[in-house]
């Protein structure tokens, strides 16, 4: 759904029918709705089954990495000599991205039933739903629907009377967006430092608490019960472009647009129908500049390029960016790009966790030199040096914050030249007098 | 299980058990990765970014130190892309790293200095902004901490948490902002905590101690033992000008791994100290002179010959083994007996190393002293040398024995001439354990040599020496050995 | 309107500090570890317990927590200073968090942050009104950005913030 505007035709609404209705917050509205039959279902199969309907489908992880969640569930170990976890990363932080929140306040029995239906395929008995600290109203709705899937028993000691055991905690975070890393993630549930491990050991061999464990997105979880019900088959199907991308992907649009958003479309559609026709396109007497498609960790698309882009995994990677979370923001002309660009980069200094060198030093330089080229008083070896920098903060850390912070300043520099050229031009003025 | 992979490094091939890192790989061929939060006795971190190198088939660089030996793995470590992020992440520290070499103790020995030398850029591109400007910390008893110069390595944090136990230093805030913190009110006064100083890759810790005493580089080094308790641990003793300035351990995987315990540490001016005895004294007409070795030498044999009754020696478990087992051979021709006594204080063990602590008695030669024969009756000695026709005194500072001594005559063999000696028939000036070579044996029974850091003072010989000349000189059967 | 703070907490800890870990707290914090197989898991939802009943976490209240969790104060507060939700200092009655990422930026959310500041009489951002009854922050990304400018008072969230509305909802929470 458009939400908090109206279905449009073209999406395809699959997450999203009922965001908006109150009542579907309710077990019995989420019920009277078509809910927990999947999980009834996948109960009834083994889990093998069940995993292999999601690898079946398609289905990749909404929350940025793109990785087939099937696959990733195989990776737990088939033979359970510890306990298994499955971690809900609901830590929607990424700027551009407000997907999670609405699947959340709107649909929160979708997500229980998703993570339900996870835990079960990969031996977990214990969830961990890690909500960011900030999401107020998320938490509360959560919290209230769990207490009814308890006491209705779909989850709990014996989940829907069929023997197994499924309890779901609801984790509070306080204020990190690294902490929707998913090492980060496991760490701060144990109580640390969000800080991203080294990997190897993966989740799936060494996680929370030692653990085996699945870390998977809001949205990847709440496709979990589509699939199951209506099939892995019928998932794959829903693929515009590359069938490698299947089933539908809530975009967030935000920014300088006329109908901001969640818009939910079968993946493949095109992006400028998404912005011109679902969510009506620029404000009056605006043009297109830039679009952010997948969270601002993705490389920025001019106009140009946007007109051209399929929205799936791959046909963002051809047009030299990434469907990331689908968080997509959209820049007009009235935007001062190094301005914006000075923006996120003082989001990642202000997020990065300090662990390594380049992303600690080199989010905070970066500002510097940005705010400098903003203030007049850049130089003409400041775009080289900044270009460098992104380049010795790309592939070379822990995590990728520091590769995100380095994606929209190598963007901007090399698609909007004259914005840049025209700061240095201040700067040389205000040097000659 | 110990299967062993073959690998090439820098063009060299090497075999190593699986498991094992790239780094500790390149250092059995001599190729020596640049790091900083790596260090073998503490948890990989991975963080600092130090130790990238290249790796085959893998187009990222790749942090050698987090990264386990594969069959057929080739490995580039001074490769352009490697190289320059190297370069990279040595710009990246010195943005903020303010230029203190002048006023850091740390010059000389630090590895900002030396890989920035050995790698690094020629001058920064980071000119124009006023570096972070946070004042020096004051941690605790001995440990100062310069925000500043710290590269956000956690090598102190991981100590403390996983060596020492006791999660006292942390790292507060984010990004740029982060350092280490101590909790208020809270100190870092654990009994290891001077580890941390050793650990500090750059001149963030120091040590109030050595804090502006003396350059590195003007240091003698010589391997030595820790005389500070039974534990053995094995240390550096650094000299200037025949003065110890500091000590460090040294590495050894059987007895204290990398560390030394503060009190060990901190424990050296005795070694320095100006009062000693710095000349043979034969007691003439009441009072002591000064004589010459020969003069006096031949006084105590003389002492040694006409003594008719009891021997005792009274020994201290500083002196090496060497010296107790020559006074042992010299009681023994006598049918002598003799004891020690042995300071106390409280145990601290290092949780993170089995079998390490700093030990109760605090003296590095308590077994060195049973091997060669004395007891730990010091009372029954103390009692039996009243009566004795010969007391024999070795390192032994007599304090609290109650005077007169003996009624006999007395050889002292020492560095410091205590009240108690005043009446010495001989007083024999011998080294400390930074002026001699010896062994002293451990707790657990394993003897460790200790070579000769400095000179002794005036004409003060190794108390093995003394010893053995005395034994010679009296016509003793068993001479003295080497 | 939920989660302000009373006038004793906005002044920090005027009387000697009540632990919070007894009674009902302790209750709570047993709840919570019961949920977790390491005691250090419980270590921010304790942390939430005691902003709740305080306001702010002062050196005391960390020292609480670790005693309670078997954990270090040093450590404690490690984790304190890495997540910005937990207050260090005492705030005002109301705690005011305005979003100015890029894509409230564009939608013009500094303007929001100033209306506030101009609303409510706090000089700058982080410094708390003169009257004790304000502090008004900038923020990163409130995951609402579809809603520009989302702004949270307290613990209530609130969607598409303008300039010209921040007068109304100031006086509101007055």
């Amino acid at each position: 759904m458009g939400f908090p505007h109206p279905i449009h035709p073209k999406e395809n609404p699959v997450l999203s029918r009922h965001f908006g209705e109150a009542d579907a917050r309710t077990y019995a509205g989420w019920v009277q709705r078509g809910g927990y039959r999947a999980l009834e279902k996948a109960l009834g199969m083994t889990r093998e089954q069940v995993i292999e309907e999601v690898k079946a489908s398609g289905l990749r992880g909404r929350g940025g990495a793109g990785f087939p969640a099937g696959v990733k569930w195989g990776f737990m170990p088939k033979q359970k000599t510890r306990p298994h976890y499955l971690c809900c990363n609901a830590d929607e932080s990424e700027p551009g991205t407000f997907k999670d929140r609405e699947i959340m306040r709107w649909t929160p029995h979708a997500l229980i039933e998703g993570c339900a239906i996870a835990a079960y395929a990969i031996q977990a008995e214990q969830v961990y739903i890690y909500i960011r600290g900030e999401f107020t109203e998320p938490l509360r709705v959560m919290q209230a629907a769990l207490d009814e899937a308890y006491a209705k028993g779909v989850v709990g000691a014996n989940a829907m009377g069929k023997g197994v055991r499924i309890d779901l905690t609801i984790h509070r975070g306080a204020g990190a967006y690294i902490c929707g890393e998913e090492t980060a993630l496991m760490n701060s549930i144990e109580g640390k430092r969000g800080n991203p491990r080294i990997r190897p050991p993966f989740p799936a061999a060494v996680g929370v608490f030692g653990c085996p464990t699945t870390i998977n997105n809001v949205e990847t979880l709440s496709s979990v019960p589509h699939v199951i019900e209506k099939g892995g088959a019928w998932y794959k199907g829903l693929s515009l472009s590359n069938p490698k991308s299947t089933g539908t992907k809530l975009f967030s649009i935000c920014g300088t647009i006329a109908r901001p958003g969640n818009y939910e479309v079968t993946m493949g559609f095109p992006l400028k129908d998404l912005l011109y026709d679902v969510a009506g396109g620029m404000r009056p007497g605006h043009k297109l500049k830039a679009v952010i498609p997948g969270g601002s960790s993705v490389p920025i698309l001019t106009a140009a390029e946007a007109d051209e882009t399929l929205l799936d995994y791959e046909g963002c990677v051809a047009k030299g960016t990434m469907l990331g979370s689908g968080g997509m923001i959209v820049l007009d002309d009235a935007t001062d790009m190094v301005y914006q660009v000075m923006r996120l980069a003082k989001f990642y200094a202000h997020e990065s966790c300090a662990q390594c060198t380049q992303c600690r030093e080199g989010t905070a330089w970066t500002v510097k030199i940005l705010q400098r080229l903003l203030n007049g008083e850049g130089r003409k070896e400041d775009l080289d040096l900044l270009l460098d920098l992104a380049e010795q903060m790309t592939g070379r850390t822990i995590c990728v914050l520091s590769d995100s912070c380095a994606a929209p300043v190598v963007s901007a520099i090399k698609k909007f030249p004259d914005e840049f050229a025209a700061y240095l031009r201040r700067g040389r003025t205000a040097a000659a007098t | 299980m110990s299967d062993l992979v073959k690998l090439t490094i820098e063009g060299h091939e090497v075999e190593v058990p699986a498991g094992t890192s790239v780094l500790e790989a390149a250092k059995l061929v001599g190729v020596l990765v640049p790091h900083y939060c790596y260090h073998p006795g503490l948890p990989v971190a991975g963080s600092c970014r130090m130790c990238l190198v290249d790796i085959e088939k893998s187009p990222k660089p790749q942090p050698s130190c987090a990264t386990p030996v594969a069959p057929g793995m080739v490995v580039k470590v001074h490769s352009d892309q490697a190289e320059a992020a190297r370069r990279a992440v040595l710009e990246f520290l010195l943005i903020n790293h303010p230029l203190d070499c002048p006023i850091c103790d740390k010059a000389g020995e630090c590895s900002l200095q030396d890989y920035t030398e050995q790698e690094g850029r020629a001058s920064g591109r980071y000119a124009d902004y006023a570096k972070r400007y946070n004042p020096v910390e004051d941690f605790g008893p001995d440990i100062l901490y310069v925000p500043n110069r710290c590269v956000l390595c956690t090598r102190c944090v991981r100590f403390m948490e996983d060596v020492a136990g006791e999660p006292t230093l942390n790292v507060e805030e984010r990004g740029d902002r982060a350092h280490i913190g101590v909790f208020e009110g809270r100190q870092l006064d654990h009994p290891w905590s001077g580890n941390v100083v050793d650990l500090c890759p750059v001149g963030s810790l120091l040590s109030k101690d050595f804090l502006h005493k003396a350059r590195v580089w003007d240091f003698d080094r010589t391997s030595s033992i820790c005389p500070g308790c039974t534990q053995g641990c094995n240390v550096v003793l650094e000299t200037r000008e025949n003065t110890v300035v500091r000590i460090k351990p040294r590495p050894n995987p059987a007895v204290n791994r990398w560390w030394m315990c503060d009190h060990g540490r901190l424990s050296y001016a005795w070694l320095n100290r100006s009062d000693r005895i710095e000349a043979p004294l034969v007691l003439r007409e009441g009072r002591l002179a000064p004589a010459g070795w020969d003069q006096a030498l031949a006084r105590a044999a003389e002492v040694v010959r006409s003594a008719q009754g009891s021997w005792v020696a009274l020994v201290a478990p500083g002196a090496s083994c060497e010296a107790l087992e020559a006074a042992a051979r010299l009681l023994k021709a006598h049918g002598g007996s003799g004891a020690f006594r042995v300071a106390e204080g409280a145990e601290a063990p290092l949780p993170g190393v089995p079998d390490l602590a700093l030990r109760k008695e605090r003296a590095p030669n308590v077994n060195g002293a049973l091997t060669a024969g004395f007891s730990r009756d010091w009372a029954g000695a103390v009692d039996a040398a009243k009566r004795a026709a010969l007391v024999l005194a070795l390192d032994e500072d007599l304090s609290g024995v109650p005077q007169p001594l003996t009624s006999g005559k007395l050889i002292y063999i020492g560095t410091v001439l205590p009240e108690a000696a005043r009446t010495a028939a001989v007083v024999l000036p011998s080294a400390n354990m930074a002026e001699e070579e010896g062994t002293f044996e451990n707790l657990r029974g394993l003897r460790q040599r200790y070579a000769q850091a400095k000179t002794p003072p005036g004409m003060a010989r190794p108390a093995a020496w003394i010893l053995g000349a005395i034994l010679e000189a009296a016509g003793s059967p068993a001479g003295a050995t080497a | 309107m939920s989660g302000a703070r009373t006038d004793a907490q906005a002044r920090g800890h005027a009387d000697a500090y009540e632990p919070v870990f007894v009674g009902e707290g302790r209750t709570r914090l047993d709840a919570v570890l019961a949920k977790y197989p390491t005691k250090a898991a419980a270590l921010l939802p304790a942390l939430w317990i005691v902003q709740e009943k305080h306001g702010w976490i002062s050196p005391t209240g960390m020292a609480e927590v670790a005693e309670a969790l078997g954990l270090t104060a040093a450590y404690v507060k490690g984790v304190v200073t890495f997540y910005t939700m937990y207050h260090q200092h005492p705030v005002g009655r109301h705690f005011v968090q305005v979003c100015t990422t890029t894509p409230c930026n564009v939608c013009g959310a500094e303007r929001v942050g100033e209306a506030f500041l101009k609303a409510t009489g706090a000089k700058r951002y982080g410094e708390t009104s003169p009257d004790g009854g304000w502090t008004v922050v900038e923020v990163e990304c409130l995951g609402a950005c579809g809603f520009a400018t989302p702004v949270m008072i307290d613990d209530d969230f609130i969607e598409s913030v303008t300039p010209e509305s921040v007068p109304a909802l100031v006086a509101k929470y007055r």
